[in-house]
């Protein structure tokens, strides 16, 4: 591990980001057009807004970051550029940290901004406070970008990256409790949405809005979250292979 | 002699399961250019990857510099350029050599020696996908010179370029080879084999020459390394 390196990596990763303003653009305004759009599909029931806003504040960064790290390390794998970093000092650690910190300061611009819009403008409420909303987006963010580091292992092209959006990604979004409680599904459904990690980051928000503060219930939720997450990165890491055939 | 900078005894690799390098036994000598020869698809690029460690292998023994190919000592000490140019085209010239200096731990002021290396001095702003193909393969290069690795591994570093450019870059070559520098350069032009102090010439993974450019011309009896190396390529199918 090597602190230049690191930081070196996540400013260069922050660069490319930088440099595709179209991306920036829809990364930063897409969920807070969604959440906008949500307030008035809602109008007439705040109840259902304030229940669906909080955990999608979570799911946003989950997915983006998720799209924008298979795409941008089956980049780093076709290109050969990850070649070329693993045959120089950097160790995986190196290059996987400095994705995550850059991913991070991503999803801190995009939840704040989203955050910003919701809780000012359209009245969202968050009764604990914005503080722990943002720390399980950004822990849900750092999921979604382990997960797509992972994926992008078993995807040859660009096109399937993409598709690994539906195939991880929505599964998880239908059985998250956010559309039908999970205590009220099919017991096999349960079991599955169980091990799921995206459930444990809408009952974090849930939670978050039911009990008024950051519990030590939340506390968990989002301890499961975090050990998802170094979970798929140390399978993710198993995948940067130095030899290959 | 000092050590050899590289010795690989019996090196076999198989891709998709089809022998691609069928025994390889070869020394190469420090502070020299070895040029590696042969047609396309004889291996080249493969047994460039086992020296830098990134190839799988079947079985043999690859040291490099005394350690074994790819060990992490080694990774201060071994520059790669892949034959397609690995930089980030999303990002300015400037921007990659600088990400790259600090990946191989370079001192300050490496990026800018490496892009005057190159000639490209002048366009460290420029965003490297709007480069010619010719222009990011220096890029390419400047990215493994910037840590001033003792082992150059180039696989073809100058195919597109033109006659003033290539006799630059070689020009470059023999100045770090006379630095102490060990390079190895595929290619498969001929007229570059003129160039290098040792030839290895591949063919189906096999080695058929391992010598200087003037043995080999004594060898075969010609003057043209162009015809040598086809009077060698005849000679092994008369065997075989
Ligand atoms: N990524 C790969 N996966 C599987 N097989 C490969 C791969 N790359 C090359 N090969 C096979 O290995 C053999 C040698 O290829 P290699 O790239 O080493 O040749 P080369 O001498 O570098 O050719 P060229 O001069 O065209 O670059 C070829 O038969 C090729 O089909
Ligand atoms: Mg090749």
């Amino acid at each position: 591990m090597s602190a230049r390196t690191t930081l070196a990596t996540a400013a260069r990763v922050l660069r490319q980001l930088r440099s595709d303003h179209r991306t920036i653009a829809l990364l930063l305004v897409v969920p807070t057009l969604l959440m906008v759009l949500l307030r008035y599909v809602f109008d007439g029931s705040p109840v259902t807004f304030n229940s669906i806003g909080l955990p999608l504040l979570a799911i946003f960064p989950f997915v983006t970051m998720f799209l924008v790290t298979s795409v941008a390390m089956l980049r780093e794998r076709t290109s050969g550029t990850l070649e070329r970093l693993l045959t120089t000092p950097m160790g995986k650690l190196d290059l996987l940290m400095g994705y995550a910190l850059a991913f991070a300061v991503a999803t801190l611009l995009q939840v704040g901004v989203a955050s910003a819009v919701a809780f000012t403008w359209l009245n969202l409420e968050a009764p604990g406070g914005v503080a722990p909303v943002v720390l399980i987006a950004l822990a849900d963010a750092l999921l979604g970008m382990s997960l797509g580091l992972l994926v992008s292992a078993f995807a040859a092209t660009e096109f399937q990256a993409v598709q690994f959006l539906p195939a991880i990604v929505l599964p998880q979004f239908l059985l998250c409790g956010l559309l039908a409680p999970r205590d009220q599904m099919l017991d096999l459904l349960r079991w599955i949405s169980d091990v799921l990690p995206l459930s444990y980051a809408v009952d974090g928000m849930t939670r978050l809005r039911t009990e008024g503060s950051f519990t030590g219930q939340v506390g968990t939720d989002l301890a499961v979250v975090v050990a998802c997450t170094v979970v798929a990165l140390a399978l993710g890491a198993a995948t940067l292979r130095r030899r290959t055939a | 002699m000092a050590r050899a900078a590289v010795e690989v005894t019996n090196l076999m690799v198989d891709r998709l399961g089809r022998p691609v390098l069928r025994g390889l036994t070869f020394d190469i000598p420090p502070g020299q250019i070895t040029g590696l020869l042969g047609p396309s698809g004889s291996g080249k690029s493969t047994l460039l990857r086992c020296l830098v460690g990134v190839q799988r292998i079947r079985s043999g023994d690859v040291t490099v510099l005394g350690q074994a190919a790819g060990s992490p000592a080694l990774r201060r000490s071994v520059g790669y350029v892949t034959q397609s140019p690995s930089v980030y085209s999303d990002l300015s010239v400037g921007d990659n050599l600088r990400y790259f200096a600090a990946v191989a731990r370079a001192p300050a002021g490496a990026a800018d020696r490496a892009l005057e290396q190159v000639g490209l001095a002048d366009r460290a702003g420029d965003l490297v996908g709007n480069l010619s193909g010719g222009q990011k393969a220096r890029v390419s290069l400047a990215c493994a010179l910037v840590g001033s690795p003792t082992l150059l591994v180039l696989d073809e570093p100058t195919v597109g370029l033109d006659p003033v450019l290539r006799r630059d870059l070689w020009a470059l070559f023999h100045t770090l080879a006379d630095s102490g520098a060990t390079l190895i350069v595929s290619s498969h032009v001929m007229d570059e084999a003129a160039r290098c102090d040792r030839l290895l010439l591949l063919r189906d993974g096999r080695i058929v020459a391992d010598d200087t450019p003037e043995q080999v011309r004594l060898h075969t009896g010609t003057d043209d390394l162009e015809e040598a190396f086809l009077r060698l390529a005849e000679k092994e199918e008369a065997v075989a």
